[in-house]
């Protein structure tokens, strides 16, 4: 035993990592806010138009989307490089809206049906070819709301 | 000289900080929600019925090409031009007698539309067009009538039309909602959207 016992070494205390949950779980609590969950996962280029006339869609639960654009790079080899519809998880054909917006609406409740929208999440680089074959089938199954999805911005911009 | 030991930092307090910066995001950030343009197609067309005769001087045609320009009333136009031009034809208010249009501003000019209720504007795109030209183009037509409807509702009522909807949807305002709601079909009454929309051209 020494009387004069050696001071600790010059190394730096442990930092207390007491913390660290906390941080952790305000991180967790943080993305689980921010978050938004895709619905569908896109096989679409989607470069949605600006616009700055727009309104809100709120009531997600009423809102059918349609989706349209050129397949994103990784599908070009099977799905080819026109613009095409995707409903739901997969490419789609125009006659094929009919039967989704019936099949949309029977798992409404009835008195909700009028208040369905159908929102076009269409590629600002897309023919209006293929947005006017869309339009025609909705006007015949009656799904006569209608939203443009956009991005806020100016409507000059489309443009460049 | 003796080495001194670097004194351990309280950690006590990180976690208030960490619940700081926590509440900071909850409150601030907000979930991203769509929004875009809201249009009414029309129901469909019976073969049968003979579409409405108009007079040429009360339609106005945006016509878009298959090369994204803009046509208007068979004129090449610019888009920052549109909005401008199409107030000017929605405000016109050139009738005579009974389509005289008393609230117009406009240049009553009488080779241009009578009354903004007779007014239509016909929309018409190739197949070619690319959509985001359709958009901007769709976006310059409503800001003409979302103008014209302010424009109105403050001189009738005191605030633009586009408060006036934001109060109808909000929980907290104080006034007649029955009121607003009445007030908001009176100016849509006097500036009505009529947007036709053609079939696109091969």
């Amino acid at each position: 035993m020494s009387k004069f016992k050696k001071k600790k070494s010059g190394e730096l205390p442990a930092i207390s990592t007491a913390s660290l949950p906390d941080i952790v779980f305000m991180l967790l609590f943080f993305f689980m806010v921010a978050t938004t969950m895709r619905e569908n996962t896109l096989l679409i280029e989607n470069r949605l138009p600006t616009a700055d006339q727009v309104e809100k869609l709120d009531k997600k639960d009423l809102v059918m989307y349609i989706y349209a654009g050129k397949p994103s790079a990784r599908y070009r080899s099977t799905a080819g490089t026109q613009a095409k519809i995707q409903l739901n998880d997969k490419f789609a054909d125009v006659s094929e809206i009919k039967p989704f917006i019936l099949a949309e609406r029977a798992a409404k409740r009835e008195e909700l049906i009028p208040f369905l929208t159908t929102a076009l999440k269409v590629d600002g680089d897309t023919n209006m070819g293929l947005v006017g074959d869309i339009k025609k089938e909705l006007r015949e199954v009656q799904a006569l709301k209608i939203n443009y999805t956009t991005r806020t911005g100016s409507a000059m911009d489309n443009l460049k | 000289m003796a080495k001194r030991a670097a004194p351990e930092v309280n950690a006590g307090s990180m976690a208030d900080i960490a619940f700081l910066l926590l509440i900071f995001f909850l409150v601030t950030t907000t979930i991203e929600t769509d929004s875009g343009i809201s249009r009414k197609l029309p129901p469909p067309q019976l073969e049968d019925v003979e579409p409405p005769v108009l007079k040429e001087k009360n339609i106005f045609v945006v016509e878009l090409n298959r090369n994204n320009d803009l046509l208007v009333e068979e004129t090449p136009m610019e888009l920052k031009d549109l909005r401008k031009a199409a107030i000017a034809f929605l405000d016109n208010g050139g009738g005579q007698g009974d389509d005289a249009c008393r609230y117009c501003q406009g240049a009553k000019d009488p080779s241009s539309s009578d009354n903004p209720d007779k007014a239509v504007i016909s929309l018409r795109n190739n197949r070619e067009t690319t959509y985001a030209t359709y958009i901007a183009v769709q976006n310059e037509l409503v800001a003409a009538y979302t103008e014209l409807r302010n424009r109105e509702a403050q001189r009738r009522f005191g605030k633009s039309f586009v408060q006036m909807e934001k109060d109808l949807k909000d929980v907290n305002y104080s006034g007649s909602k029955e009121n607003l709601k009445e007030q908001i079909k009176t100016i849509q009454a006097l500036y009505p959207e009529k947007l036709s929309e053609a079939e696109p051209k091969k």
